[in-house]
């Protein structure tokens, strides 16, 4: 399963990143990091872009990008709000 | 004992903020990431600070990040202080420990430590001291809380750091071998594959470096996250706002609201004040006259001072100062809640199709701001490719010194009958006329992707920080001083010369015509063409060196053919252009002119710095000229075509 598969709220565990070296660095510094909790939070308007709560911030990865994200749910599958 | 102190942190921790707070320089901050583009140099009694660029990692991605890296990694400083969000302190750490293998004289700062309470976390600061083994101080910067203790931990600092990482094995003997000025120079090497025996070592071990390196500092931070940080579940990340601001239906329209707003109390709120400036500027006009002619000056220098230099000075102040002093500190508010990368983020999807940075919704919003500002903070994007797009379309976003030109023709042309309604239709113009200059960016970014600057949208990721409430009598403060006088300032300098320049081109004659009207006559035929006249053409020529000056130098253009002398308002403007063949379709054509241009120097002179390349600042002067050429022929015919 792909982070663009994933609904908003849905609680996820980063498995691998199918990615460059470059990206693969950024997405480290942003706290992507396989085994790393991530939950996607906010759509975009323009619906190709959104945005993540991982590690306790809030980081927008476009869906081109995402995609090569897998990731499998994580036993709470929902946070409740 | 003098000390070095080399400020880091994540972009977005409040570093600028706790810099300001210690050394009192006015260095602007802002809620985004990429306000640092370059390094901030100050002092603090005893301490020299250097504000480094924010950066997630010691590895560089941008420009901007280099400048950190190669700062930190060269050891050149006493202290390395550190600064982290402690709200994030797990993503934030992973700079600390990369930092600790530079060097051991660290002091680790957790700001906006009073926001803890409110998450339901706590740190427990003594236990992440000891196991990092170095000071560590819980400060807000922004109540100006803790700053004393952090001082004081930098002062008393002692070097008694027993912090040690290790990575698996076939990493810590590259990390030998390679040597480096440092641990971190080593792992710098590894992860960048610079060495080829290492690159062949690791490949048959079956190491992936970056991987390897990483999760080992990853999983480090997560052991001490768990020992140092609790959590209280009960609190959960607001969202209300972001889900209305950046909603599929409302989020667009809310920007544009937001800017109309902002736009409205601008126009409105400068009309006043201005008017008043006027009145007060003429009045003193005639009193400087009366004491010029009293001392007996010669009638052509005491012409060439009021006339020439006083005129363009206080057209300048009178038709810039306001809408500045009121739109820059609310832009500033916007920027210092976060909005900004969320428009970004709103934008997104258009900037995807155009091939180009979301980020460069960033620097486009600078760009309202000073077009030269936006081009350097172009810095914050990684790609040079969407770099250099960024640059050369930044110049379509009209800036703060052409937002009083678009202003004052807009008010003349654009009215209607009922007051109200009039300056609402105004404002609304003035909305279009961004829109445009989005529009028109977004399209070149298009086409340049397609043509010369080919290419995919690269990786891109941007942060949305949390909201943060901006201290409003601060903003105000330090927009009206950075900016607001920074930008007026540099409009009166060149001003004054201008105004001479200007002065003795229409009061110089050759034959009988005066050297203005000469190059205007040359000019005519060419500006008709775009719906303009040879003087509107001169006076953006000589307001190449600042676009403040557009307007004042058409005027007085017009002024020296019709011998009038006291405008104190936007009417007598009106008649003076009236009278000079202006129609409501001169007025679009000069609106759109003013987007679209060339660059003004200061901008040239940024871009020609920011590529250092003569190709791109000469394609930045063109590319927007073609455009407000081909615009004002479109306009042009399709009045000729209705009426």
């Amino acid at each position: 399963m792909h982070l663009t598969d994933l609904k908003i709220d849905d609680v996820a565990i980063i498995e691998k990143l199918n990615l460059f070296d470059k990206e693969i660095r950024r997405l480290y510094d942003l706290g992507f990091v396989v085994g790393s909790k991530v939950t996607p939070v906010l759509l975009s308007p323009s619906k190709s872009i959104k945005a993540y709560l991982v590690k306790d911030s809030i980081v927008a990865l476009r869906d081109s990008n995402a995609s090569k994200i897998e990731v499998e749910y994580a036993k709470e599958n929902s946070i409740n709000r | 004992m003098q000390k070095r102190i080399a400020l880091i942190g994540n972009p977005n921790v409040g570093k600028s903020t706790l810099f300001n707070e210690l050394t009192g320089l006015k260095q602007h901050t802002g809620n985004w990431s990429g306000k640092t583009v370059g390094v901030a140099v100050g002092k603090y009694k005893n301490l020299t600070i250097y504000d480094l660029p924010g950066t997630y990692s010691l590895i560089p991605h941008s420009k901007e990040e280099e400048i950190t890296s190669e700062f930190v990694i060269s050891n050149n400083y006493d202290i390395a202080l550190i600064v982290c969000d402690s709200t994030m302190l797990e993503r934030n750490l992973n700079l600390v420990i990369q930092t600790l293998e530079v060097t051991n004289n660290v002091v680790l700062c957790l700001n906006m430590i009073d926001e803890l309470s409110i998450k339901g976390i706590s740190i427990d600061i003594d236990a992440l001291s000891r196991i990092l083994g170095i000071p560590v101080v819980g400060i807000s910067a922004k109540k100006k809380k803790g700053i004393n203790k952090l001082i004081d931990a930098i002062n008393n600092f002692e070097s008694n750091n027993l912090f040690k990482i290790e990575y698996k094995k076939e990493i810590e003997d590259s990390i030998i071998s390679i040597g480096g000025v440092n641990r971190f120079d080593a792992i710098k090497k590894i992860i960048n594959k610079e060495n080829k025996i290492v690159n062949s070592y690791l490949f048959d071990s079956g190491i992936i470096p970056l991987d390897s390196i990483m999760k080992t500092i990853y999983d480090k931070c997560n052991y001490i996250i768990k020992i140092v940080v609790k959590k209280n579940n009960k609190y959960k990340y607001k969202r209300k706002i972001d889900k209305i601001l950046t909603n599929k239906i409302t989020g667009i329209p809310i920007m544009i609201l937001m800017l109309t707003i902002i736009l409205y109390i601008s126009i409105v709120g400068a009309n006043y004040p201005s008017s008043i400036l006027f009145n007060f500027f003429n009045w003193l006009k005639n009193i400087i006259t009366k004491g010029l002619i009293i001392v007996h000056l010669p009638s052509f220098i005491r012409d060439l001072l009021t006339n020439g230099i006083y005129q363009v000075l206080t057209w300048v102040v009178a038709v810039m100062l306001p809408p500045m002093a009121i739109f820059f500190p609310l832009f500033t508010l916007l920027e210092d809640l976060g909005v900004l990368p969320r428009i970004a983020f709103n934008l997104d999807g258009y900037f995807e199709k155009s091939n180009a940075c979301g980020k460069q919704a960033l620097t486009m919003c600078m760009g309202f701001g000073c077009n030269a500002v936006g081009v350097t903070n172009a810095r914050i994007i990684d790609s040079k490719r969407e770099r250099l797009i960024s640059i050369l379309t930044n110049s379509f976003i009209p800036c703060n010194g052409r937002f009083p030109a678009l202003i004052s023709i807009i008010s003349m042309f654009f009215i209607l009958k009922n007051k109200l309604f009039s300056s609402m239709f105004n404002v609304g113009v003035l909305t279009l006329l961004i829109l445009l200059s989005v529009f028109i960016t977004l399209i070149v970014s298009k086409i340049l992707s397609k043509t010369i600057l080919k290419g995919l949208p690269s990786f891109f990721t941007i942060e949305l920080p949390p909201y943060r409430k901006p201290n409003v009598i601060k903003v105000i403060i330090r927009s009206i001083f950075d900016r607001t006088l920074f930008v007026l300032g540099r409009a009166v300098l060149i001003a004054i010369p201008s105004g001479i320049i200007i002065w003795l081109l229409a009061n110089i004659s050759i034959g009988n015509v005066s050297i203005i009207n000469i190059l205007s006559n040359f000019l005519n035929p060419f500006g008709r063409i775009l719906g303009l006249d040879g003087i509107i053409l001169v006076s953006f020529i000589l307001g190449f060196p600042a676009n403040e000056i557009v307007i004042p130098i058409m005027m007085m253009t017009y002024l020296s053919n019709s011998h009038l002398v006291d405008i104190n308002n936007l009417n007598i403007m009106k008649d003076i252009l009236l009278s000079n063949g202006w129609s409501i379709k001169t007025a679009i054509c000069t609106l759109i002119f003013i987007l679209f241009h060339f660059p003004c120097s200061t901008t040239l002179l940024t871009i020609k710095k920011e590529t250092s390349s003569i190709k791109w600042t000469l394609l930045s002067f063109i590319l927007p000229l073609i455009i407000g050429i081909v615009l004002c022929i479109i306009v042009n015919i399709l009045f000729c075509l209705h009426f």
